[in-house]
């Protein structure tokens, strides 16, 4: 049995060991991108010098011949489900019996005039860090347009370089589509604390052109002109289909279709991490999740189904982290951005404005917590969830609420202050 | 807004650099320079301090007009260093040893704590490794850290073997310790020349003036970070007082008896390697009630507390909180802490070679203490066994290679390839110990950022990514890798025994990673 995965990120990978791990089949993984897996969560920090890039490379080069897991640095031009074939742009063809497609997502553009200039560029890519390299070198003033949570690492990455970063985000708030407003006005503070140009409720109209066909400046649609250098599309990314598409037989919309056992509707074709798009959203989950979890989740679950024990994708209890600058932030469950009925937060903040906790709950049913959101404090995994999962009452977790802290020792604690509220 | 700080490359973007840091680092060279003019116009010889002036005048002078530009610092530094060691050399007559040692300490703490309070210590706190593998200072590699590790192990080269070299600084340093011991520390013949040195003294010096002025560093860029803090605090407390002034005062009461140098209450067997040997022990018994004292002391230090506090701590207790070689490695080698290798490779031979010494330190000791008993060696090969292991473990890799080579392979050479005392806390952390670094379930983006500034060299994202806890003897709970990490993963943490190594997260689909 030849298992072919097209893709080394996070979802391709884990796919891969978890194969390994349970079954003795022919694995080979072929991308385009590096010759070694890479974590791309870690690119802002090799820019910033925090890290070569051989520190974020999660497993040893010899990891993979000891796994008996082969690696091909190699585009995959065209798959032909018929034949189960892929071919190279080599022209070398390569013969499967499963395939995995887990081809990650590509930065959106969304057809500004001037976005192919010399100088515009998102961040997605080992290519795109290489770019970016070059590019700054004759950077002063940036432009970044998208606040999302690339925009703001590319912002960070730029300004560790001396350059001036202006921010063009479309909301009226940082993130608030994702974060409620007193969390998404707490990041929008910190961003301007770091010096940062940011311009909220603002948006890209076009980019112009230098002589030589280089960035000059950008307008927005309020008319008002930001000179740069360089400008950083960071206004999402979309799943990269460009492949299953060129078979003609895999069915995609937005992303590549699956089921919940994440096969796609040609037998023995998968699909997994940010290339898909769910045909039903997963229980309390989304039809997009593209996040580094989420590919860890599917690449373990369907090894398991591809090794004979056919398992149902079941992501659990919705979790991730980011760092704005220096603002940590975590979220456990369910945390949505306009709390409206029968949802109530408890919501402490800080005074100094830099760290909160709310408490989301459920009034509908006895004030059943449902989530976590956390500004500059860290929590526990394992007990937020397991909260969650037992349906656990506000009044209770309040009481027991510094078992969830997982701050460092010495750390100020606050679940008096908290208590208090509640 | 956070500025491209490649200031301490010396060269490049000087524009970056805040006045302010600059006046720092300038003071700070005068304090350097006033020591490398110490080290080289002090003394008797004449002819070659005034050489060395004379060619680093000549050098600076040539670099400021040749090349300004990139050296530009660099040159006037030296010309400076230059001008001083031989207007030192014209006035060291006139000039008070302890005017000059002033001056050394002085400039080099002020400029010191000047540069590190604007570079760290000010605007919003957070991590602050930008640049840190872009910079010729703490780039593998770089030009400066080969430079200083070459500083470093010539420096305890000279320390060790050819003090006759360090005259000028131990010449400096002889009144303080003239008064603050009552020793003097360069000894003489009856017709007037020099018949031997004591350089520990100064050795002393420099070691507590290091771990104090880079701890205050440390402090600076770890403020938002109470567990760094604190623990730091208490490195920089157990040199002072415990490591430098104690010893100090109870010498000059001449209470540790005048054969004993120095007795350190914070150093137990076995790395107070010959606190067990029966000359050591024969001394103490000299000593009366004090020598009582001693006695308990160190046994129930190397026997009660270590095991016992490592069970409710982990090896931590010791290693980042009370050790003086900890301590000069959390502090002054915190610019180094990256370098430290992760391969596989180097936690096979780091297994090696930790666990020989302590072989070895266990064999040598038994066979000295039986031998006072029943007497069977010679008491040639007696002798070279304590020389042997004190010049080829204690002189030469826990000096000259263990902090020498802070530049090439971290601030914890010693302490994870050779120390026996890390040996034992390891052994009993990873086996009766409640310390654990907890992961915080799947939270673990696979960054790096743990593993990259572990300085034991420890591979904590391994752990960290599979969602497992890491329980690694080597571990010293320095807990800079849960600092780093972006992501909150990372906490370390006395709990109970039990499910110390297991997945942290229990639920079916949510226990990825074994
Ligand atoms: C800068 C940045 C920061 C991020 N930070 C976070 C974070 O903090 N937390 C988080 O949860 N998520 C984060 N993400 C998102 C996360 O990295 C992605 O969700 C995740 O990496 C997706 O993994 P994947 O395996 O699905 O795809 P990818 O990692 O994108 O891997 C797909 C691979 O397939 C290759 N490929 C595609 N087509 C072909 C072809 N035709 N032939 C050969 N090879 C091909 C691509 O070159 C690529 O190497 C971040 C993303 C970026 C860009
Ligand atoms: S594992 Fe963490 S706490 Fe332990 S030595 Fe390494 S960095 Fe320090
Ligand atoms: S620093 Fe944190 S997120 Fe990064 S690899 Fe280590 S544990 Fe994981």
């Amino acid at each position: 049995m030849h298992i072919v995965i097209i893709g080394n990120g996070v979802a391709g990978v884990t796919a891969a060991r978890y194969i390994r791990k349970q079954s003795d089949y022919d694995i080979t993984i072929i991308s385009a991108e590096t010759e070694y897996f890479f974590s791309r969560t870690a690119l802002m920090y090799v820019f910033m010098g925090h890290m070569r890039f051989k520190d974020i490379k999660p497993y040893e080069d010899g990891f993979w011949a000891k796994n008996r897991i082969n690696l091909m640095m190699a585009f995959v031009n065209k798959i032909d489900t018929d034949k189960q074939i892929v071919s190279l742009s080599s022209n070398r063809i390569i013969q499967y019996d499963k395939l995995i497609l887990a081809t990650g997502s590509v930065y959106n553009k969304f057809g500004w005039p001037g976005e192919n200039l010399e100088g515009v560029q998102g961040l997605y890519s080992y290519q795109d860090l290489q770019l970016l390299e070059q590019n700054v070198k004759n950077t002063r003033q940036a432009l970044i347009v998208g606040g999302g949570l690339i925009g703001i690492e590319m912002a960070e990455m730029l300004a560790s370089r001396g350059v001036q970063v202006s921010f063009l985000v479309r909301e009226q708030s940082y993130w608030n589509n994702v974060l409620p407003p007193e969390e998404s006005k707490m990041v929008g503070r910190h961003i301007k604390a770091h010096h940062f140009d940011l311009r909220l409720g603002a948006e890209l109209k076009e980019i112009l052109s230098d002589d030589q066909g280089h960035v000059r400046a950008a307008i927005s649609t309020a008319g008002e002109e930001f000179p740069c250098q360089l400008l950083g599309l960071t206004a999402g990314v979309k799943p990269n289909i460009t492949l299953a598409e060129s078979s003609g037989t895999i069915e995609c919309e937005r992303g590549i279709l699956v089921n919940e056992f994440l096969e796609t509707n040609i037998k023995d074709v998968y699909a997994i991490g940010d290339c898909i798009q769910h045909r039903i959203a997963p229980e309390g989950r989304k039809v997009f999740e593209q996040v580094w979890y989420t590919g860890k989740i599917m690449g373990k679950t369907l090894a398991s189904t591809i090794c004979g024990k056919p398992s149902p994708y079941h992501p659990g209890i919705w979790f991730n982290s980011a760092k704005f600058l220096d603002l940590e932030y975590q979220v456990y469950g369910f945390v949505p951005n306009i709390l409206e009925n029968p949802f109530q937060s408890l919501y402490w903040e800080h005074e100094d404005g830099m760290k909160s906790i709310r408490i989301v709950y459920d009034v509908s049913k006895e004030n059943q917590v449902i989530g976590f959101n956390l500004m500059g404090i860290r929590y526990r995994h394992e007990i937020c969830v397991r909260w969650i999962r037992e349906n656990k009452k506000l009044d209770e977790v309040v009481q027991h609420l510094a078992l969830a802290n997982f701050d460092p020792e010495f750390f100020s604690r606050y679940e008096k202050e908290i208590q208090a509220l509640a | 807004m956070q500025q491209y700080d490649v200031s301490m490359s010396l060269g490049a973007k000087q524009g970056q650099m805040k006045s302010w840091e600059r006046i720092g680092l300038v003071m700070l060279s005068f304090g350097v320079l006033g020591m490398l003019a110490a080290f080289l116009g002090a003394g008797d010889n004449q002819l070659m301090p005034f050489l060395a002036g004379l060619v680093m005048l000549a050098t600076g002078g040539i670099l400021y007009t040749r090349n300004r530009g990139k050296f530009l610092i660099f040159s006037l530094l030296l010309f400076t260093g230059g001008l001083l060691s031989l207007s030192f050399l014209w006035f060291k007559l006139h000039i008070n040893a302890s005017v000059w040692l002033i001056w050394i300490s002085g400039f080099t703490a002020l400029g010191a704590l000047i540069y590190t309070y604007q570079r760290f210590g000010k605007g919003i706190s957070g991590i602050e490794n930008n640049h840190i593998f872009h910079t010729e200072i703490s780039r593998p590699g770089g030009t400066i850290t080969w430079f200083l590790s070459i500083t470093f192990t010539g420096f305890y080269v000279l320390l060790y073997w050819f003090p006759g070299y360090l005259h000028g600084l131990i010449y400096v340093t002889e009144p303080f310790f003239q008064w603050f011991i009552g020793k003097d520390t360069i000894y003489y013949t009856q017709d007037g020349s020099i018949s031997g040195y004591n350089q520990w003294y100064l050795y002393g010096f420099i070691y507590t003036l290091a771990v104090l002025i880079m701890g205050i560093r440390f402090i600076f860029k770890y403020r938002h970070n109470r567990y760094q803090i604190v623990r730091t605090v208490s490195v920089m407390f157990f040199q002072l007082f415990i490591a430098f002034l104690l010893p100090g005062v109870l010498e000059k009461l001449n209470a540790t008896g005048s054969q004993v140098e120095t007795f350190y209450f914070s150093y137990f067997w076995p790395l107070d390697y010959d606190a067990l040997f029966p000359s050591n022990l024969a001394h103490i018994a000299t000593l009366g009630m004090f020598g009582k004292f001693l006695i308990y002391w160190m046994l129930i230090g190397a026997f009660v507390a270590v095991p016992v506090l490592t069970y409710f701590f982990g090896k931590r207790w010791y290693c980042s909180w009370v050790c003086g070689c900890g301590g000069l490695a959390e502090t002054a080698g915190d610019p180094f802490r990256h370098l430290s290798s992760k391969s596989l490779k180097s936690w096979q031979i780091e297994r090696i070679t930790i666990y020989s010494v302590l072989v070895l330190i266990f064999l040598i000791t038994v066979l000295l203490l039986s031998n006072w008993r029943w007497d069977f060696l010679n008491s040639d090969i007696a002798l070279s066994l304590k020389k042997g292991y004190g010049f080829g473990i204690s002189s030469i890799f826990a000096g000259v290679i263990g902090t020498g080579f802070y530049p090439i392979l971290g601030n914890r050479v010693w302490c994870r390839f050779g120390c026996p005392q890390a040996a034992i806390l390891g052994i009993l952390q990873k086996y009766f110990s409640r310390f654990r670094i907890t992961t915080n379930g799947a939270q673990c983006i696979s960054c790096g950022n743990c593993s990259t500034y572990c300085e034991m060299g420890i591979d904590v994202k391994y752990y960290a990514q599979r969602g497992q806890n890491i329980v690694r003897a080597s571990c010293v709970g320095c807990g800079v890798c849960s600092a780093v990490c972006p992501r909150g993963v990372l906490k370390l943490e006395n709990s109970s025994v039990k499910n110390r190594t297991t997945l942290s997260l229990d639920h079916a689909s949510l226990d990825l990673f074994d």
